[in-house]
């Protein structure tokens, strides 16, 4: 059997290769990396590998265990998924992005030094913002810039952090930190950047809106889901974790009933699924843990889900708002039924959601965090009611746009069919698909009890139930177009006014420096120090002049001779002479004072 | 081409949602009832907190969360943070008419 190469290896040089390729080749070629891909999986076995030496430092690209493959695996499946999803287009850029992203993600979690791990940390950016890029709409550029900004600047906290924790005598293991010191509150940081942490975390809303309809696939799954992954293995059970979670389950979702843009309300939901992962990590229980792994494999399914049945609507139509969309369930029946699987994907008896949040909330019950249960209750609610009832309803149903299209193109059925048919797989069978991979096995758990799904079958026919009775009622807010304020407003409008704060203050000064010292002051001291001397000269010669008796025109002949001399530096010893008395008889009038 | 009749969707009042609503609230009364009835019965549901184990504790909770959600939302929410469309757009071409530089 040959042995496993580093994932991301194949899918960067792939990556290389995609723009070279043309036409029918590029896209077999493109599909057949993650199929590779997949096969490597196999051929990986638990342990370290692929260790080499660099400067002083060993580099270690391969750390094969529970909690690496396992979103290893995941990040697989969306990369043959989402190039599936955009196979039909051929766009070189597109393909290319993806498998970059697809390649670092797996990258970053096979990571088993932080060293690696920054290198591939930072260059999911990159993936990031090609997927962006590839857009190609100025509001998309400018999106692009805003996620570069941020993501540098998270970037340089974490090497901050990084080289802190270095020098204090840290060292580069990949495993469990301290949260002590300077150094390891500035990588806590610089991993929140990226897990869309509240107020930090305002870019991710902002920009994935912004992406192209397959790139935003690629976006929903790695970046966060990376980050989630790093900060279950270097700070595990760290107190603060829970409420940071917390805060992520609860303030996107006010924002998600009021977005109009459907790919936006995804977007919130993302974060605040992101945050029952986090409150996992930050509770740290064996449950827990395995929990926020489960919970992440299985996000990443649905969330990709109502992504890809979203973008297969703004592919056919060019509209993601809620405005603009409704009662497309005549022209794309089959998206609509791939869409409320991604629906009821996220937290329904028989699907993935079910089977991996629950323990989640098993581990913050069993523990007695009652409060935090209410929360994640209520986070529980939202989120079906947003991305499970709220997208499908204003997207297939509501009133009739009016839109007539056609069903979305095949390869993005079939990519759509197959997450929907892995998702109801993970679903009905956990213990076989599923639980086998989570990171600690010593701890088993029993989804399908009798009261387990009685409650949550109650409980998101509850949601449904509210979200029809605030429609009758006419208690739901009404969708309208708008911009909603959110952190981002602290680079987006305080960036532009500190621009014109620095053009005003600093140009201002600047030219007020012009004016004042290079304007007039330093002419006036070059000219002093160049002419004040002959011209100090000619005043003590004047009433010499006069008394010789010169012409004025003589006068004006050795005044200019006295100039010229002076620039030149040359004076008759007679003349320096004279000067020098004069000098000293000065200097003997000065001393008698 | 389907004939332009009216979606059936459309409003609230529309035949769907009504049905809709009567299928959903009629479940919802079934497990509400069965919930009664594991507690009558003494049925271990294996509950860790005590909310858990009240009747329809967990219908009440979702349809008490949505109500909130949406409430603060419209009420105090959307006031606070509800801009043009073209919120940024606008200003950045106000900004000394080179955004790029």
């Amino acid at each position: 059997m040959p042995d496993a190469v580093p994932p991301a290896l194949i899918y960067l040089l792939g990556a290389l290769i995609v723009p070279f390729l043309r036409g029918r080749f590029r896209q077999i070629f493109a599909l057949a990396i993650p199929v590779i891909g997949f096969v490597n999986f196999y051929l990986i076995t638990k342990g370290v590998h692929w260790k080499f030496e660099l400067l002083e430092f060993e580099l270690i690209l391969g750390r094969a265990d529970g909690w690496s493959l396992i979103f290893l695996h995941i990040f697989t499946v969306i990369s043959f998924v989402g190039i599936l999803y955009i196979l039909k287009d051929n766009v070189a850029l597109d393909l290319s992005a993806g498998l970059l992203y697809a390649g670092c993600a797996m990258g970053a979690v096979m990571a088993g030094d932080l060293i690696t791990l920054f290198f591939f940390w930072e260059m999911l950016t990159v993936g990031a913002v090609l997927c962006l890029l590839a857009r190609k709409t100025p509001s998309s550029g400018s999106a692009a810039k805003r996620y570069l900004l941020v993501h540098v600047f998270g970037g340089v906290v974490l090497l901050g952090g990084l080289v802190l924790h270095l020098a204090a005598g840290g060292s580069t293991a990949f495993d469990k930190i301290e949260l002590s010191g300077v150094g390891p509150w500035l990588m806590f940081l610089g991993f929140g950047i990226n897990c869309a942490w509240p107020f930090v975390g305002a870019w991710l809303t902002d920009t994935y809106p912004e992406a192209s309809i397959g790139g935003l696939i690629f976006m929903a799954t790695f970046t966060t889901k990376t980050a989630v992954y790093v900060l279950a293995r270097t700070f595990p059970g760290e107190p603060v974790l829970l409420w940071i979670g917390v805060a992520m389950i609860v303030l996107p979702l006010f924002y998600a009933v009021i977005e109009n843009d459907l790919r936006r309300v995804l977007a919130y939901c993302l974060v605040n699924q992101v945050g029952f992962m986090v409150v996992g990590i930050g509770l740290g229980t064996t449950l827990s843990l395995n929990g926020t792994a489960a919970h992440a494999y299985c996000h990443v399914l649905y969330k990709a889900l109502l992504f890809m049945a979203i973008g297969s609507v703004m592919y056919r139509t060019g509209k993601s708002k809620a405005t603009e969309l409704g009662g497309l369930v005549r022209s794309m029946p089959v998206t609509c039924l791939f869409c409320c699987i991604g629906a009821l994907s996220i937290s329904a008896p028989l699907f993935a959601g079910f089977v991996g949040k629950s323990m989640i909330f098993s581990a913050i019950s069993s523990g007695g965090h009652g409060t935090v249960f209410l929360v994640l209750l209520f986070g529980a609610a939202g989120a079906f009611l947003m991305a499970g009832v709220k997208v499908p309803f204003f997207a297939f149903f509501n009133r009739d746009s009016g839109i007539r299209c056609e069903e979305a193109p095949l390869n993005q059925l079939l990519a759509m069919g197959s997450v929907a048919a892995i998702s109801i797989l993970v679903g009905i069978l956990p213990h076989q698909v599923l639980y086998p991979m989570l990171p600690d096995l010593s701890v088993s758990y029993e989804p399908y009890t009798v009261g387990h799904v009685t409650d949550q079958i109650l409980f998101l026919l509850a949601c449904g139930l509210a979200f029809v009775l605030m429609r009758r009622a006419g208690w739901y807010p009404s969708e309208i177009r708008a911009t909603n304020l959110d952190a981002d407003w602290i680079y987006r409008k305080g960036g532009p006014l500190f621009y014109r704060l620095a053009d005003k203050g600093l140009n201002g000064l600047n030219a007020a420096v012009g004016r004042g010292f290079l304007g007039k002051f330093v002419p006036g001291v070059t000219n002093f120090f160049e002419a004040g001397g002959p011209r100090l000269a000619c005043l003590l010669m004047t009433p010499i002049w006069a008394f010789q008796r010169l012409t004025p025109e003589e006068t004006d002949a050795a005044r200019h001779s006295v100039f010229r001399r002076a620039k030149h530096g040359a004076f008759p010893i007679g003349i320096t002479a004279f000067f020098a008395v004069i000098l000293l008889g000065l200097l003997s009038l000065l001393m008698r004072f | 081409m389907p004939s332009p009749k009216p979606s059936p969707y459309g409003t609230p009042d529309s035949p769907a949602p009504r049905k809709l609503f009567t299928v959903l609230a009629g479940s919802c009364g079934f497990f509400l009832l069965l919930d009664l009835v594991f507690r009558l019965t003494g049925f271990d549901k294996h509950p860790y907190l005590k909310w858990e184990q009240w009747p329809g504790f967990y219908g009440i909770a979702a349809f008490v969360a949505c109500l909130l959600l949406v409430t603060v939302s419209r009420f105090l929410v959307r006031p606070l943070v509800k801009r043009d469309e073209d919120y940024y757009e606008k200003s950045s071409t106000d900004a000394g008419g080179k955004p790029d530089a």
